[in-house]
């Protein structure tokens, strides 16, 4: 329990840090969001009643404070962009982002378990030695390009999928689920490349283990030793890299947007930095850092209870 | 198994390769662009393009059905529903098509009456009369009243009981409005000016609406239906619109991440018109698509910053020009189209431009002396910095980098963000080079007064005696032949001076569904939706 405490505070402290840091960011590199938001040859005049009217000529700690005060209560401001409240236009985007990360994750799971398993069971062979090397080299691809080779492949020449048909979740969910598949792909294969990887080399390294060789002498069919000792102390290392990696399938989703050209988070965070549209952008960061920050303090306390060493340790 | 492993990796690489050659295909043919139409710049495009021309007359007909939708794709989100407070070219391109002030400009780059049946320009330039239309009505069934009129010329003076400032800058000439009678409107300007016409394109809204940025209400040939940000803008056939019944029942303009998943797009179908191609694809498209080709109306050049050396040395500036070679760059990166310019105009002004691109042939012992002369015999070293979000001005600035290497100068592409351009070289003017395109509304004027030297965005710091007394000469003019006269003297004045390496008004290229018809240019950056139509 005091563990827990001790953990939640720490979380604290890291978005509070963060939250400084997204909104500082901003105050260095150039570009006005006054200046953004009115004509090319706006008059000193006209910028500066525009910087008034978005309060930006408050001292910087004042506005920091200000905002995070806000942020704390649920007010994320008022977009200079779209001049709507920021939640609002969250509120469209984050069911795409997030059915996005969802759905690569799934797929994640799907494919990297049984792929790593088979892979371990022909680690001596030929196919299994091959079967890593085409591992490897989808480790290495990245994910935008990945995205563009299955909208080649997949939507140009097969056919399967339409790019750029994409449905609004409002309007047909099984459409939009179905269209999210291909982006998915795109970020999950490379990511479970490295889960393959991780989990073929935790279970090789656990058969050498003497757990492993006793376990034999008692008797026991392969098929028990693996599932029963091995694949349990295995998967444990897994696991982490697995909250790991759901945590980075909301970093990937933002790349593989802006390819698939989907509607979420990423493209609204890239386009905002362009306009230097601060509420948006301070508040979508905060949001991925919060997400990822959580994830990984998760995965630190499912960790304990996983594996009772850890605890004793 | 193992044969599938092969399968799979043959498939990967032909895949690859496909998109290496697919790169390379596109530099190589330039036979493969179709037509062109309408082409409102007729006496002042290459000989290709005319060619061309020949051939679209033909494929461009067809009979005109009604009905239908279409997607059109565009690279940046909208700005603001509210038209007054829209400044990007890229949102009024869209609103266009939703919006109409007393007047509008039809694709011959004129003026002509609008939510206005007529109008009247005193001869001393001081005083506009307007007569409203009959029977014009807004999207929400309520008809244009003179109080409507009235309401948002206020609006764009700033003349609003709680506006400071006001939104369109040209309207602060505006100094009265007087209702005359019941459909009469005019408006007493404080100083003379001509070109004012050219900005009451502004929309008309109904008075008093609040929610103009939310759920935006003109009186445009189309009506609102929807928006999401990052997303779409859809819109309808207005059905009581005043003028001509547009063809399409919806269209769609939607939002696309990029020029690679528009281009994924557009090979899907999922896009009909898709205006902002480069020469690459527009060749890789070719079978699917028709192109049709069209001016920018911008002005592209190396815009040298006058106040900083070596470039307050109008030798070396001239040098510069020298060395340059606008064919060439337009050879390099867009297969030859584009309209090569001598000066800050561009042909689309008809009377008021003069034809300077030979004034500067390409000499590099010439560039050399002129160097040699101001003091660098050896040359220099120098900076162009170019937004990063204009893969057209980047590619440019390489050709250009090469060219000026023949007299050793010795040139680096500093690559900023958007904003940073604006903030740092566009009002900081704190820059060597930089390599943009500079667009005007319909007024010529935008474009000779910005190199005023006491203009605030003279960002060039462009000074010289001549200019600004021939400046303020054409501004008062009410004659327009003594404005013609002055205005091509102000562009001789900037290539004379060298006030910059002006380069030319670029090409646009649209892919264009083959089933539609009617696409329209303009000299100013609008998409025309009302023309368009599925063909029998």
């Amino acid at each position: 329990m005091k563990y827990l405490g001790k953990k939640i505070v720490t979380l604290l402290f890291t978005l509070l840090f963060i939250s400084m840091a997204a909104f500082l960011v901003f105050q260095i590199i150039p570009g006005d969001p006054a200046a953004m938001m009115l004509d090319m040859d706006a008059t000193d005049a006209q910028i500066e009643a525009m910087r008034e009217q978005l309060g930006l000529n408050r001292p910087l700690f004042v506005r920091y404070i200000s905002w995070i005060m806000d942020f704390c209560r649920g007010n994320l401001g008022i977009s200079y962009h779209y001049q709507i409240p920021v939640a609002e236009l969250l509120k469209d985007k984050l069911p795409v982002t997030f059915a996005l990360a969802g759905i690569t994750f799934l797929l994640i799971l799907f494919l990297s378990i049984p792929f790593g398993l088979f892979q371990v069971r022909f680690a001596k062979k030929r196919i299994g030695i091959v079967m890593h090397i085409v591992n490897q080299v989808f480790m290495a691809i990245p994910s935008f390009f990945l995205g563009v080779l299955i909208i080649l492949v997949f939507g140009l020449i097969l056919k399967w999928f339409t790019p750029g048909r994409y449905v609004s979740y409002t309007e047909n969910k099984i459409g939009f689920f179905l269209y999210l598949i291909a982006p998915a792909m795109a970020i999950a294969v490379p990511k479970s490349a490295m889960v393959v990887k991780f989990l073929r080399n935790s279970v090789l390294e656990q058969g050498q283990n003497d757990y492993v060789r006793t376990a034999y002498s008692k008797g026991n069919t392969e098929q028990k030793v693996f599932y029963r000792h091995i694949l349990k102390n295995a998967l444990i290392p897994v696991a982490t890299i697995l909250g790991m990696m759901a945590a980075e399938t909301m970093a990937g989703s933002i790349v593989v947007e802006q390819v698939f050209n989907l509607p979420g988070l990423g493209r609204l965070l890239v386009s905002s930095i362009g306009s230097r549209d601060y509420p948006v952008v301070q508040a979508i960061l905060v949001y991925i850092a919060s997400v990822v920050v959580i994830m990984n303090g998760v995965v630190d306390v499912l960790y304990r209870y996983l594996d009772p060493r850890i605890r004793v340790e | 198994m193992k044969r599938q492993m092969k399968r799979i990796l043959t498939m990967v690489v032909t895949v690859t390769t496909m998109i290496v050659l697919g790169g390379c295909a596109g530099n190589t043919g330039g036979e493969t662009v179709q037509s062109e139409s309408n082409l409102t710049v007729e006496s002042n495009t290459t000989e290709e393009n005319t060619t061309v021309a020949e051939v679209s007359s033909e494929t461009q007909e067809g009979e005109a059905t009604y009905g239908g939708s279409i997607v059109v794709g565009i690279q940046n989100d909208l700005d603001s529903l509210d038209p007054h407070l829209a400044g990007s070219a890229g949102t009024s391109e869209v609103l266009f098509n939703i919006f109409e002030g007393l007047v509008k400009p039809n694709s011959e780059g004129e003026l002509i009456p609008a939510v206005a049946s007529d109008y009247k320009i005193s001869e001393d330039g001081m005083c506009y009369t307007f007569t409203l239309r009959d029977g014009v009505t807004f999207h929400n069934g309520e008809p244009v009243t003179i109080e409507d009129v009235i309401y948002s010329i206020k609006r764009c003076a700033g003349m609003l009981e709680d506006q400071t400032e006001p939104l369109v800058s040209a309207y602060s000439v505006i100094a009265e409005i007087n209702t005359l009678d019941e459909k009469t409107i005019e408006l007493k300007l404080s100083e003379a000016d001509t070109e004012l016409i050219g900005y009451l394109t502004e929309a008309i809204l109904p008075k008093e609406y609040e929610n103009q940025a939310s759920a935006p209400i003109g009186c445009g040939p189309f009506q609102f239906v929807s928006y999401a940000p990052q997303q779409s803008f859809v819109m309808k056939r207005f059905e009581h619109y005043w003028g001509e019944r547009p063809y399409l029942d919806q269209v769609e303009f939607r939002i696309v991440a990029n020029t690679d998943s528009a281009m994924m797009e557009l090979k899907a179908g999922s896009i009909d018109i898709y205006p902002y191609l480069t020469s690459d694809q527009a060749n890789e498209l070719s079978g699917q698509f028709e192109v049709l080709i069209g001016t920018s109306n911008l002005v592209q050049a190396l815009f040298l910053n006058n106040a900083v050396a070596p470039f307050d040395q109008v030798k070396v500036r001239q040098a510069l020009c020298y060395a340059v070679d606008a064919q060439e760059i337009m050879d390099m990166i867009a297969d030859g189209y584009g309209t090569e310019i001598g000066s800050n105009m561009f042909p689309a002004f008809g009377k008021y431009y003069k034809d300077l691109s030979e004034y500067y042939s390409v000499d590099i012992t010439k560039a050399k002396e002129l160097l040699t002369e101001a003091g660098y015999p050896n040359g220099f070293e120098m900076t162009i910095t170019v937004p990063s979000n204009y893969q057209f001005h980047i590619d440019t600035a390489q050709v250009i980098v090469e060219q000026l290497k023949q007299i050793g100068v010795n040139a680096k592409i500093e690559l900023v963000e958007w904003a940073s351009w604006y903030s740092d070289v566009y009002r900081g003017r704190e820059f060597q080079s930089t390599i943009v395109g500079l667009d005007a509304d319909l007024a010529p004027k935008a474009l000779l007064k910005r190199y005023g030297s006491e203009v605030k965005n003279n960002f060039i710091g462009f000074s010289d005696e001549e200019y600004d007394r021939i400046l303020e000469e054409a501004l008062r003019a009410v004659d327009d032949n003594i404005k013609v006269k002055n205005y091509h003297r102000l562009q001789e004045i900037l290539a004379e001076q060298a006030a910059s390496v002006f380069i030319q008004d670029a090409a646009v290229l649209i892919a264009f569904n083959p089933k539609l018809g009617g696409y329209t240019f303009y000299p100013v950056y609008v998409q025309d939706m009302s023309q368009i139509y599925y063909r029998k």
